[in-house]
Order: structure tokens, then C-alpha cells, then sequence
């Protein structure tokens, strides 16, 4: 009997949604059991992560940041693969580090300003003129993001940033509005390739599905996939996601690079198989054997 | 094959999939809350935990 040569992978995770579900499903279609390991439930040893090295990857599905960070910064420091790698989900958690590293890479996003008091917020608000966007530098799904139209509404904010904020607070993050037609894009990047995206249309400013947007295929052009793909390899690459936004004078901007990407609602709308690609994508950068060589190697 | 059980909040009989696993993330039919897989043997539900700051994508 033959030896089993197939690729050992992990699934961390704590909620499992629709999209951890169908990850599951995507394996198992190729073969390949993944096993799922509840992160709120594991101990990690740093001193001894034997059991963790019998996985050639680990894909990483926690819905909470800091978890994910902390346990793929125990993993890839002792040189286990995980999709993503820490230091994306490290620059991709952060909005102000996001932003460096894009600019960095030349990829062009909307003007913004970081400052560390209130008063010197108010002022970078007022160089970027109203309306403008007030966002906590770590945070998801559009939350607590503001949209201040006057000078009156910016000091309301920054001052209850300021007195009832944590200290992650009185980082301001400012960015201009961007006056964008009802709708932003999302882009899938798996593996370096651009592999679909969406129009994510809402009446309200802000435009994240996870706010009630609703999701129509958006089909990709040279320049989506140029842009999407530039921006994240500035962040490390992996399986990522990539908000885009329209600006009035026709130029994209990348607005953020998310790391557990939500899709289920992007499927049938792109009729992308988006679960299957991550899923070859992870075995690939397992080192499945037979497999030809990912276009883009998970960094660890 | 279904199985059935009961929602922790407001005791809507609730049936789960065969295919349900652990962890996953139901919606109770009649409440409407949301709730955890806790075990599937013996099968146990209990309310999921609520959003937190650093949650999401």
C-alpha cells in the first residue's frame, strides 16, 4: 500500500460561515480532508509546536484579527506555511500600514493624512477639505468610519475619539471622500491573479455588503486587474481581496486589501468558483506533489 | 438526515442539516438570533457570541 502523499492542511477558525463551509467543501471535492481546528479552543506552546508541523498548511479563517495574527505569528516563526502569512494579515489589519505599503508600491490611493492629536486632525481635515473620512487605522466592515461635512462635525468626532476612544483611537486616520457612483468594486486576487469582482452598490456612502450592499458581476478590465494585482503583491499576497474606488475623473484607487475575504456573495454573481481557487491556490503553496508551481509562492 | 433540536432563546424547534459541523453559525427561524454549533454529539446549540471590535475581513 502506498504511502498517502496528499498535502496535511488545517483550517483555523472560529465561527464557521458560509465561506469556511464551502472551503471545506472545495477540499474535499480535490481529495484532500482538512481538518478544522477551533482557534478559541487551541493552546499554543511556542516551545513546542511539534504537533502544528505536521501540516504542510494552515489556512487561516478566524474572524478575529488579533487571533489570526497572534497564531500565524507563532506558526510562520516556526516555519509553518499559512495562508495568509502573518505579515499580510499584519499590514491588511492595519489601514495605516496598508496605505504606506501601497503608496510605497506606487499604487495610487485617495489622499490621506495621519495624525496623533486632535487639533492636528482638524487641521489635516481641513487641507483635505469636506466632506471628509474619519477611520479607526484597525477595524472592519465599515465600522466606525465617519463622514464629517463641516469643521462642526469633525471636532464632535475627534473629540469623541478622543475622550471615549481606546489609545487606538487617537491614531487619526483622515482620508478625502471619494465621490464615488453608488458603488465601489471588489476584487479577488488568489495566487497573484486577479480572479473576479464585484460591483458593490448602496444607497449609503459607505459601501461594504457587510453594510448591506448589494453585490452585480463586475467584469475585469485591464486596468482592475493591473491595479488589483499591484496592490496586492504590496501587501505579501496570498488569497486577498482588493476595495477599489471609481474617482470622478475616471481614476481607480485602492482603497483597502482584505485578508479573510468574505465571498459568498460572489460566486453566483461572477460565476467565479472563488472557494475552489483558494483551495488549489493553498495546495499549490502546499506543495502538493504533481502540482506544477504556484505563479505565487505563499510567503511565510 | 435531519436532526432536531430546539432554539436556546425563544425553543423553536429548529432541524439541522446533515451536513452541519461544528462551530457552524445557524439563524434560528423564529427569533431570528443567531447561534453556534457547540457539539454535534450530543447535538448542542447556544447563542453566538456577539460581534467584537476586531472581527471581520
Amino acid at each position: 500500500m502506498s504511502a498517502d502523499t496528499r498535502p496535511r492542511i488545517a483550517m483555523l477558525h472560529s465561527r464557521v460561515r458560509v465561506e469556511e463551509k464551502l472551503l471545506l467543501g472545495a477540499f474535499e471535492a480535490r481529495g484532500v480532508p482538512v481538518e478544522p481546528v477551533d482557534v478559541r479552543q487551541a493552546v499554543f506552546d511556542p516551545q513546542r509546536l511539534d504537533s502544528w508541523r505536521g501540516y504542510d498548511l494552515v489556512l487561516d479563517r478566524c474572524i478575529s484579527q488579533s487571533q489570526s495574527l497572534a497564531a500565524l505569528h507563532l506558526l510562520n516563526d516556526a516555519g509553518i506555511r499559512t495562508v495568509n502569512a502573518a505579515s499580510v494579515v499584519e499590514l491588511c489589519g492595519d489601514k495605516l500600514r496598508t496605505t504606506s505599503a501601497l503608496i510605497q508600491a506606487g499604487v495610487p490611493v485617495p489622499r490621506t493624512r495621519i495624525a496623533f492629536t486632535p487639533e492636528a486632525a482638524l487641521e489635516a481635515v481641513e487641507e483635505l477639505g469636506y466632506p471628509a473620512i474619519l477611520k479607526p487605522a484597525t477595524g472592519s466592515w465599515g465600522r466606525l468610519l465617519s463622514k464629517v461635512n463641516d469643521r462642526e462635525a469633525a471636532e464632535a468626532v475627534l473629540e469623541h475619539k478622543q475622550v471615549l476612544g481606546g489609545y487606538q483611537h487617537h491614531v487619526y486616520y483622515v482620508q478625502e471622500h471619494v465621490e464615488k457612483p453608488g458603488r465601489d468594486i471588489r476584487s479577488f486576487v488568489v495566487g497573484g491573479e486577479t480572479i473576479a469582482a464585484i460591483y458593490r452598490y448602496a444607497g449609503h456612502w459607505i459601501t461594504n455588503t457587510a453594510q448591506g450592499g448589494r453585490a452585480e458581476n463586475c467584469p475585469l478590465t485591464p486596468e482592475i486587474v493591473a491595479l488589483s494585482n499591484q496592490a496586492a503583491a504590496a501587501v505579501g499576497g496570498g488569497a486577498l481581496a482588493v476595495d477599489l474606488l471609481e474617482a470622478p475623473d475616471g481614476r481607480l484607487l485602492v482603497n483597502e486589501v482584505n485578508h479573510t475575504m468574505e465571498f459568498r456573495n460572489s460566486i453566483d454573481t461572477t460565476g467565479v468558483d472563488i472557494p475552489a481557487r483558494v483551495a488549489e491556490y493553498a495546495l499549490c503553496a502546499a506543495g502538493e506533489p504533481g502540482r506544477s508551481p504556484c505563479q505565487e509562492a505563499a510567503p511565510v | 438526515m435531519t436532526e432536531q433540536t430546539t432554539c436556546p432563546q425563544c425553543a423553536a424547534p429548529i432541524e439541522l442539516a446533515a451536513d452541519t459541523i461544528q462551530g457552524e453559525i445557524l439563524q434560528c427561524p423564529e427569533c431570528g438570533v443567531e447561534l453556534e454549533v457547540m457539539s454535534l454529539d450530543p447535538l448542542s446549540l447556544d447563542l453566538a457570541p456577539e460581534v467584537e471590535e476586531d472581527w471581520g475581513e
